[in-house]
């Protein structure tokens, strides 16, 4: 066995009960460190897949991303201009299947036209606010998994009736409406309909399941009061995370508002961003903290060997081998800590997997972890690192000891 | 190695050598001392207490730098070695024997005496285990081999620290107070050990020693006085 791995494994040898508590510390802040970036990157994971599962990837509305300039705008060189009245414009996309047949021809993914509403649903007494959704049942299978979603009911059950409705299972529980039930939809525009339930989903998403509605797309250009009305575009994209280029591109073509769901979702994002960076931030401070250990550790032998050192240096060992040996001391307690980590983390990810419990905005009642190697990697890539500036200093320190001044004290 | 006349160079020369602590109060360990040790000497470093005589075997063996003079080793200067390169040469060329033998007491006494050999790195693992335990059973320690230097007396342990001085072979050893913690026997076996180094393996030996009974025994016995010689006397051929 190679001298200095040889002293160094004699030296962590007899200091067993020290260089254990010094690699449970490091074990502790690797297990921690895997369970946190495990449970957070599932978390994680587990939402964008939801959000992207259950929202369309872009939506193109009628709105504009500018308002338009008025006339006086263009035709008079004024700084400012009062009294303009604006241009009223006609709501909803202009020649929505046009502009559909273009988009078809480029963007990689499926698209559907809809119309966004809001109204007020009555039934047996109860009135609640509502987004209705006027789709088409055909090609909504293809931009959203609402098909899959349904509880009862198909999302062809819409053609079944004349003012067919699909509510959400959560929103028809508080109404008290169920399969066949004939509720009311008001809107501001003083439209009323009667409309006959088909069907119930059940999203995952609170929100969604309380305060929708899914109708045919022409239940929903009455409901607008406004014929051939189609106010929104959905895509789903192929690829989920070239959304944002492609609603840019869009918007750029069309002149819409076309806003990916990264964008539409942006707060949540930067929060997952935000939570990211304290949880590595945290894990650091863990592993941080673990590495005193080893340094209070690696200290104490090489005060403790102070004599020894001074021997060996006596005896012609260099002080780069000196230092070595000090090093490899401290990188022993760190990769044997971090052996102990994987096992530690493994564990606990095991153990909060299999927790069940009940979250108030969705359905999911296991925690999501993400198991990949590179979280076992990173976490020991800190502990080897942090473990190795921790041996570094005293192991410094023991090599630029003076051998005589130890010698000249002992005799 | 040759000086310029053809004769061969002093093993150990030191040339107005000067140590001095550069403390609140400097404090002169070593005055301007100069002098040569040549092959086959059994040389006595007598003094008082305090009179800078462990102070000049430290700067002979290279364990200390010297503030004004120079050491030479088989006529080499090394006064613009560094730190390594002045390892270098103790590992190869000097041993050295404590008056607290300094073993290490987490290793067995096989390891200890290795433990040179290992650093030099010249022999193998196999080569260097047998040379251990040939030198050790030399010492009369055979029986011990796997012991830690917890397990021996003080001249046993002292015996293991001469044979760690010899594992590589060096033509000098140095020992500061070899005996001065041990009991007559032990002294008496471990002087005769040193004294064998010389006679029949052609070792120079340059000990310290207080003990002016032994120190009339070796070769040549040089006094050191307020950190300077006052006086350098070889005894006469018997």
């Amino acid at each position: 066995m190679n001298l200095t791995l040889h002293i160094a494994l004699t030296h962590v040898r007899n200091r067993a009960r020290q260089t254990l508590v010094a690699m449970a510390g490091v074990a502790t802040g690797v297990g921690f460190s895997i369970m946190m970036a495990a449970l957070m990157q599932g978390s994680q994971e587990d939402f964008i897949k939801t959000l992207v599962d259950a929202l369309p990837h872009i939506a193109i509305s009628d709105d504009l991303r500018e308002p338009t300039l008025q006339p006086a705008d263009t035709a008079y060189a004024a700084a400012e201009i009062h009294g303009l009245t604006p241009n009223v414009r006609r709501r909803g996309i202009k020649n929505p299947m046009a502009t559909i047949d273009a988009l078809r021809s480029w963007v990689p993914g499926a698209l559907t036209p809809s119309v966004q509403s809001k109204a007020i649903i009555r039934f047996a007494g109860r009135n609640r606010s509502v987004s209705i959704i006027g789709i088409e049942p055909r090609s909504e299978a293809t931009v959203s998994n609402l098909a899959v979603k349904m509880r009862q009911g198909t999302l062809a059950s819409l053609y079944r009736a004349n003012n067919a409705i699909i509510l959400g299972d959560r929103l028809a529980e508080k109404l008290g409406a169920r399969i066949n039930s004939n509720v009311t939809l008001a809107t501001t525009g003083d439209v009323n309909l009667t409309a006959t339930v088909v069907g119930m989903f059940h999203s995952g998403f609170r929100m969604t399941d309380e305060n929708s509605g899914y109708v045919l797309l022409k239940t929903a250009q009455i409901l607008e009061n406004q014929t051939g009305l189609v106010n929104e575009i959905r895509v789903r994209t192929n690829d989920p995370m070239a959304a944002r280029l492609i609603a840019e591109r869009i918007g750029a073509e069309t002149g819409y508002k076309s806003i990916s769901w990264q964008e539409s979702q942006e707060d949540l994002l930067s929060t997952i961003q935000i939570r990211n960076i304290l949880m590595y931030t945290i894990v650091g401070a863990i592993l941080l903290v673990a590495s005193f250990g080893t340094y209070n550790i690696i200290s104490t032998i090489t005060h403790e060997k102070t004599r020894d050192i001074a021997i060996m240096k006596s005896l012609g060992l260099r002080s780069q081998t000196v230092r070595r040996i000090f090093l490899i001391e401290a990188l022993i307690i760190g990769l044997a800590g971090a052996m102990i980590g994987w096992v530690l983390g493994y564990l606990l990810c095991r153990g909060l997997g299999s927790l069940e419990f009940k979250t108030p905005f969705s359905d999911s009642n296991r925690m999501a972890i993400s198991y990949s190697w590179v979280h076992y990697g990173l976490a020991t890539a800190i502990a080897l690192i942090s473990s190795l500036v921790a041996g570094y200093l005293p192991a410094r320190k023991a090599a630029r000891l003076h051998p005589v001044d130890i010698i000249r004290g002992a005799t | 190695m040759s000086g310029r006349d053809g004769m061969r160079a002093p093993l150990i020369e030191a040339r107005h050598v000067s140590r001095v602590l550069r403390e609140t109060v400097p404090v002169t360990l070593v005055r301007d001392i100069t002098l040569a040790i040549g092959e086959r000497e059994f040389v006595a470093i007598t003094g008082p207490s305090g009179s800078g005589k462990s102070s000049l075997l430290y700067l002979l063996g290279l364990l200390d730098l010297p503030s004004e003079g120079e050491v030479l080793i088989e006529g080499r200067s090394t006064a613009h070695m560094d730190d390594d390169e002045r390892a270098a040469v103790r590992l190869a060329r000097l041993g050295f024997v404590f008056q607290f033998h300094f073993l290490l007491p987490e290793f067995t006494i096989t390891e200890n005496v290795a433990l040179p050999m290992r650093a030099l790195g010249r022999l193998t693992e196999a080569e260097i285990t047998a040379r251990a335990e040939e030198l050790l059973a030399s010492l009369g320690l055979a029986d011990h081999r796997a012991k830690t230097p917890d397990g021996l007396s003080g001249g046993q342990r002292q015996r293991v620290a001469v044979a760690r001085a010899l594992a590589n072979d060096p033509l000098v050893i140095l020992a500061d107070e070899p005996t001065g913690n041990l009991d007559s026997k032990s002294t008496a076996q471990v002087f005769a050990i040193l004294r064998d180094l010389v006679d029949q393996h052609g070792k120079t030996v340059v000990a310290v020693t207080h003990d002016l009974n032994l120190a009339a025994r070796m070769d040549r016995r040089i006094e050191i006085v307020d950190g300077a010689i006052a006086s350098d006397l070889r005894a006469e051929p018997a």
